[in-house]
């Protein structure tokens, strides 16, 4: 699935955790012209616009997006309680709308509902690097065809790295993104999952896992040494 | 909450799972299970598990003794035994009153309240602990005890029955998610050590439950037996729990401070000073047994005295030496705990004298290079060294008057607790024993 087209940068981290955890792939933009220029090939898989937070640019930014020659769908809309109002006149401009602060079920319920009605795919089923698999349908991860036994917050850890090849984190990123609480361990807790992944995932493929020195982490090949 | 149960509840359905075992921990440490099938997953989940908790040692209370299981899903690991029909996995629970609070009487929430705590003032609590314990032959207390092997320290013994063992133990412990640090043959014939790789004291509380349960359980696979026995055997060294710990404000070590000669923090240093201090009110939590106090004596490495020093293995803290640019791997060590203490109390009254420390920033006393069982009493008093509680009564006698324990274990536990250890002290001291009419019958 191509990534959904978020505004404004940087994204609310909650909407950012919750599209992370649903499985969606996502980028930022600021603005229209950053929208335009980061467009992948086959065009954005929909947007997220929050209204929110910058209602003036999150507005244009709609309209400038349906002004295309091929208007961009599916549009959703997040808005505070008090914007329902603003709503008004503007209804050919998102597809659907969701109250700020949302549920992250909501959320992911209103996307499927949005994508399903658009005919575009639905969030991928499955993570492939190697032969590793995660089936995010199922959770369950393998390699090579056997099973990994893996707690929830590993398989959580796997999955973000893993859709995420090549990409370095930093422990403050993880932790925000992928346990998105203060856990007892605070941001020591990455480095004491990494190890416990590292050991499930075997000899052969702990290097799947690359630690970064005095950064964070990376999984699989560096997007510059390709 | 709800996708982690889900993760759960697919896992199981996925993988086949037939039994899932809901582990919790009694007051006085003990393991204890319910396993209940993959159709009574959800409703685990959604209300907990009845089951009366008047028999569980340190739950029972005359007017409420129903309490409930709720499974923690952060937890759900399957288990490496059994294979086919027999998959089983684990999850441990906290246990709640019927009105869904806080069982009193729970010491995995014990903890959480005291890492609460911690974490209201920006720390993180992380542990580390070494796990020192005898295979022997038999479990049989009427026969003599039959070590396993005959090595020492670092020995690497020739493919012998206990070294198997304990690298059948690391690949389990590994599997589940239990990162070992070392694992070597220690001093005594039959002893070993497994130090466990530093994580949060929640998730090491229950490491500690699990690798009682694995090491236990791997022994008895090939007809042995493993115990934690404090001091199983005299004239040799008994098996303590060494724990490492420090603090973290968020991805720093709190204990670090590099212009420091020693390398500590101030910090560091109230939470030293805390642990000295409170020692004596702590013992009886970290040392609970009758038999634990035979350990604690001069001549086996174990602590006798208050000290801490750096490289001075009689010292009840130690400062371990980190390497270089390491500042991360700053802790202390704290070495009078045994393996069989509760973890999750041990820790909450550990964490709680060093966190004392810092809040009323006690000063630090000088760290003490000399060796304490040379030095005569005199000595000793003069520079102010205290020797640790000498029985489990002595440590109850201090316990029962120290406000830190009462409030980091809650009354409900600080009260049974005392009581149980008392009838514990009682049924110990109306024994004669074997000593005693070797010595007395002949010349009185």
């Amino acid at each position: 699935m191509e990534p959904i087209l978020l505004f404004p940068d940087p994204v609310p981290p909650e909407l950012a955790q919750a599209l992370d955890l649903a499985g969606y792939p996502w980028k930022a933009a600021a603005d229209e012209a950053t929208a335009d220029r980061e467009e992948p090939d086959d065009g954005w898989a929909g947007a997220i616009v929050c209204a929110h937070v910058e209602p003036e640019r999150a507005f244009a930014l709609c309209r400038a997006l349906r002004k295309r020659d091929a208007p961009l769908e599916p549009v959703l809309l997040l808005v505070s309680g008090t914007q329902l109002g603003d709503l008004e006149l503007r209804e050919d401009l998102f597809d659907d709308f969701c109250l700020a602060p949302f549920h992250p079920r909501e959320l992911e319920a209103r996307l499927k509902h949005l994508f399903w009605r658009t005919g575009q795919g639905t969030r991928p089923e499955l993570i492939e690097y190697g032969d590793l698999v995660l089936n995010l349908e199922t959770y369950q991860a393998a390699i090579a065809g056997k099973p990994l036994d893996l707690t929830y917050m590993e398989y959580e850890l796997l999955k973000f790295l893993s859709s995420h090849p090549g990409k370095v984190f930093t422990r403050e990123t993880l932790l925000s993104r992928v346990w998105g609480y203060e856990y007892y361990g605070g941001a020591r807790t990455v480095d004491v999952h990494i190890r416990r992944l590292r050991a499930k995932l075997g000899e052969g493929h702990a290097g799947l896992i690359q630690t970064v020195r005095s950064v964070g982490y990376r999984f699989g090949q560096s997007r510059w040494s390709l | 909450m709800e996708r982690q149960q889900d993760y759960v509840l697919r896992t199981v359905e996925e993988r086949g799972v037939r039994l899932i075992r809901l582990w919790f921990t009694d007051v006085l440490g003990q393991l204890k299970s319910v396993a209940i099938s993959p159709a009574e997953l959800e409703n685990a989940f959604e209300e907990g598990m009845h089951f009366d908790g008047s028999a569980i040692d340190g739950f029972s209370r005359v007017q409420e003794s129903d309490a409930l299981a709720k499974p923690d899903p952060n937890t759900f690991e399957l288990l490496p035994w059994g294979s086919g029909s027999e998959i089983s996995a684990r999850m441990f629970c906290d246990i709640l009153s019927h009105d869904g609070t806080p069982f009193e009487g729970d010491p995995r929430q014990v903890l959480k309240r005291n890492l609460d705590r911690a974490h209201e003032r920006g720390f993180s609590f992380m542990v580390a602990p070494q796990m020192e314990f005898f295979y022997f032959a038999n479990a049989d207390p009427s026969q003599p005890l039959q070590p396993l092997d005959t090595g020492g320290y670092f020995d690497l013994t020739t493919a012998d029955v206990a070294s198997d063992l304990r690298k059948r133990t690391l690949l389990v412990l590994e599997a589940m998610g239990i990162p070992v640090e070392y694992s070597f043959h220690e001093d005594a014939p039959s002893q070993h050590e497994i130090d466990l790789r530093y994580t949060d004291a929640l998730t090491m509380a229950d490491n500690v439950m699990t690798f009682r349960l694995v090491v236990k359980e791997i022994a008895m696979e090939q007809g042995a037996f493993a115990t934690f026995m404090p001091k199983p055997l005299a004239g040799v060294q008994g098996s303590g729990m060494h724990t490492h710990m420090s603090l973290f404000e968020g991805d720093e070590n709190a204990f670090h401070e590099s212009g420091d000669p020693y390398g500590l923090s101030k910090v560091a240093r109230g939470f030293i000073a805390g642990l000295l201090h409170h020692s004596h009110e702590i013992t009886a939590v970290t040392n609970q047994l009758v038999n634990s106090y035979k350990r604690l004596i001069a001549g086996y490495e174990a602590p006798v005295y208050v000290t801490w020093a750096r490289n001075n293995e009689s010292a009840l803290v130690r400062v371990p030496v980190t390497k270089r640019g390491k500042s991360s791997s700053t802790r202390i060590e704290y070495r009078s705990p045994d393996p069989a203490c509760n973890p999750y109390l041990a820790y909450s009254v550990m964490l709680a004298a060093g966190l004392k420390g810092i809040e009323e920033g006690y000063d630090l006393p000088p760290e003490t290079t000399a060796n304490v069982f040379e030095m005569t009493p005199e000595e000793r008093a003069a520079e102010g060294i205290r020797p640790l509680p000498q029985s489990l009564s002595d440590a109850l006698d201090v316990m029962e008057g120290s406000e830190l324990v009462a409030e980091a274990l809650g009354e409900h536990i600080f009260e049974w607790f005392l009581r149980n250890k008392r009838s514990e002290w009682m049924d110990y001291k109306s024994q004669v024993t074997q000593f005693e009419l070797d010595r007395y019958l002949p010349t009185w």
